[in-house]
């Protein structure tokens, strides 16, 4: 009996779902491990369904030195270096948008090609200059260098944000006497604020979750940001409390996935891709 | 004569000089912390530059490079990083992002928002934490072994055995959801009326993936390679969680090859020259990425 179309769609639909169920549950294993474990009085390293759900994890890790400081130097250092970025970014990204200049396809070229550039291989001469400046185991000098890797992907993503923004409602402006910067802190910025949205977080997740730039940059065990203070969980005593590692675990992830899910939501999908990888 | 037309053009660059003023900030920021260490990075690599011990750095010409090309742990590093790279970035992320976007074009709503969700999920999350998700999993102890106890199979301690390939498999965990971002976006983008017409005409699912839609796609599958292979070469915090480049150094890809020769080895120099390699590494595949974008700017 041949097959109806109706048909043929739903088996379709089946065998994608079973597919995909497939591998939803193989990339589900290792979040189910932080999730469960943090719950979990005996935690080990495989996934297993706790007797009796506790939050004595949260409460043991809950401590200035453990989770309050690291979280506050993130804080600092991500919060600082984010403004920066934006703030930068902005300001670049008005005269690309805005006026013709011959300079501007030479600068957006060279910031493409800077977008990807590997940064960890600019870590080791970042560490050789820093100790010659002294700038080494300072958060302003690690501000500063995360603000000028990001900077790169912020200016473009902020350019086409910014393109996106009709020319004559800032004319108006300027007949009304407003100097450019006026026009762009008043007019453009607010019209594009789901951009500036998207080019802050997009920063600011970034940066929480790198491990690398701090890690060689802060030498000073106060100065560390959650990434590399999570490293303390596998002391030198040898024995690894998995629970509490855990539960740290969510602690610090939290907020970048909050993050995430709000802009995603008022976006759509893969915002971060805006305008860097259209095909 | 000279003079009238000159003026006009003194004045116009002066404007032009106003106007780029607003980029300064971030020109000066790049300059000093991008710019900068990338060429004091060009110039190190060709001295013995070194930690401690050492009054002057003295140029020692292409030898930090000769000494790499003669150096086995150098080489291995190499290796080991294509390997890294092929296996997670070109075959992993790449064709299961890909998988994963095509599966969701047909299946039911709560199933494609369950995977995205999940899929996602592991590419927010921090770079650490994604190490110690994976370190857990493939433990002798972990979920991996336990799995395969239960269904009979030989365990073994993964991040000893085969510690290249459990690292890359955790880069295709954390890595995947970018690619299936791409391709999801770029299959949407097909018009439905091709791959109906093609449907009529009797071409199965594998004929219309290889005739129509691959064909349809291809920027995105430029662009998208190029993207994760640039991600993948500078991939450090995932490895050094779950393996610190060992056992022995059979996970040392470069940029860990680079960190122990610089600051566990002392060798600023020759740790700089390998870092050296990589930037030009990178900037060719930037440079391939910029060729494949070239119609945006």
């Amino acid at each position: 009996m041949p097959r109806t179309p109706a048909s043929r769609r739903t088996a379709h639909r089946l065998a994608a779902d079973a597919g995909l169920l497939v591998v939803a549950a193989a990339f589900a294993l290792p979040l189910a491990w932080v999730v469960l474990s943090s719950l979990d009085a005996h935690a080990g390293l495989e996934v297993k369904v706790p007797d009796g759900l506790t939050l004595d994890n949260f409460d043991a890790v809950l401590k200035p030195d453990i989770t309050f400081t690291p979280l506050l130097n993130s804080l600092i250092l991500c919060g600082g270096a984010t403004l920066l970025t934006v703030a930068c970014a902005a300001l670049a990204a008005y005269p690309l948008s805005r006026f013709r200049s011959r300079l501007n396809r030479p600068f957006l070229l060279t910031i493409l090609f800077a977008t990807s550039l590997p940064i960890t291989a600019v870590m080791v001469p970042v560490y050789a200059l820093f100790v010659q400046v002294n700038l080494i185991d300072t958060l302003q000098g690690t501000i500063f260098f995360f603000a000028a890797s990001q900077l790169p992907f912020a200016i473009w993503l902020m350019k086409n944000f910014m393109d996106g923004v009709p020319k004559e409602l800032e004319e108006a402006a300027w007949t009304d006497g407003a100097s450019s910067f006026q026009s762009l802190i008043r007019v453009v910025l607010p019209l594009m604020g789901p951009g500036v949205a998207v080019v802050t977080v997009f920063a600011f997740v970034m940066m929480w979750g790198n491990f690398f730039v701090p890690f060689m940059l802060l030498l000073t065990p106060d100065q560390m940001p959650a990434s590399v203070s999570i490293n303390d969980f596998f002391g030198n005593r040898g024995t690894v409390v998995y629970g509490q590692l855990a539960a740290f675990s969510v602690i610090y992830s939290t907020p970048v996935i909050l993050l995430y899910v709000l802009v995603a939501r008022r976006l759509g999908g893969g915002f971060a891709l805006g305008g860097a990888v259209k095909g | 004569m000279t003079g009238k037309a000159a003026a006009p053009r003194r004045k116009g660059a002066r404007r032009s000089l106003v106007r780029a003023l607003p980029a300064a900030p971030a020109v000066v920021l790049l300059v000093l912390f991008l710019a900068g260490p990338i060429g004091y990075c060009a110039y190190i690599a060709f001295t013995d530059l070194q930690l401690t011990g050492q009054a002057h750095a003295s140029f020692v010409g292409f030898d930090n490079f000769r000494a790499a090309f003669k150096d086995e742990a150098f080489l291995n590093a190499v290796w080991l990083t294509l390997v890294f790279t092929v296996l997670s970035s070109l075959v992993g992320q790449n064709t299961l992002g890909l998988a994963l976007a095509s599966l969701m074009q047909r299946a039911s709503k709560p199933m494609r928002t369950l995977v995205g969700g999940i899929v996602i999920t592991a590419w927010v999350l921090p770079e650490v934490v994604a190490g110690f998700l994976l370190y857990a999993f493939f433990r002798r102890e972990g979920t991996l072994n336990a799995i395969l106890d239960g269904l009979h199979l030989p365990s073994q301690n993964w991040l000893f055995t085969l510690p290249i390939l459990a690292v890359s498999f955790a880069n295709v965990w954390r890595g995947t959801a970018f690619s299936m971002l791409v391709y999801s976006a770029a299959l949407n983008e097909i018009p439905k009326e091709i791959t109906e017409a093609a449907e009529v005409d009797g071409a199965g699912g594998w004929r219309r993936m290889w005739h129509i839609t691959l064909p349809m796609i291809r920027r995105s599958i430029g662009t998208n390679l190029m993207l994760n292979t640039l991600q993948t070469l500078s991939v450090f915090g995932l490895i050094w969680v779950m393996t610190r480049g060992g056992p022995g150094n059979r996970s040392q890809t470069l940029p860990l090859f680079m960190y122990e020769q610089a600051f566990q080895k002392s060798m600023i120099g020759y740790g700089t020259a390998v870092a050296l390699l990589l930037l030009v590494v990178g900037s060719l595949f930037s440079l391939v990425y910029m060729r494949l974008l070239r119609t945006e700017v």
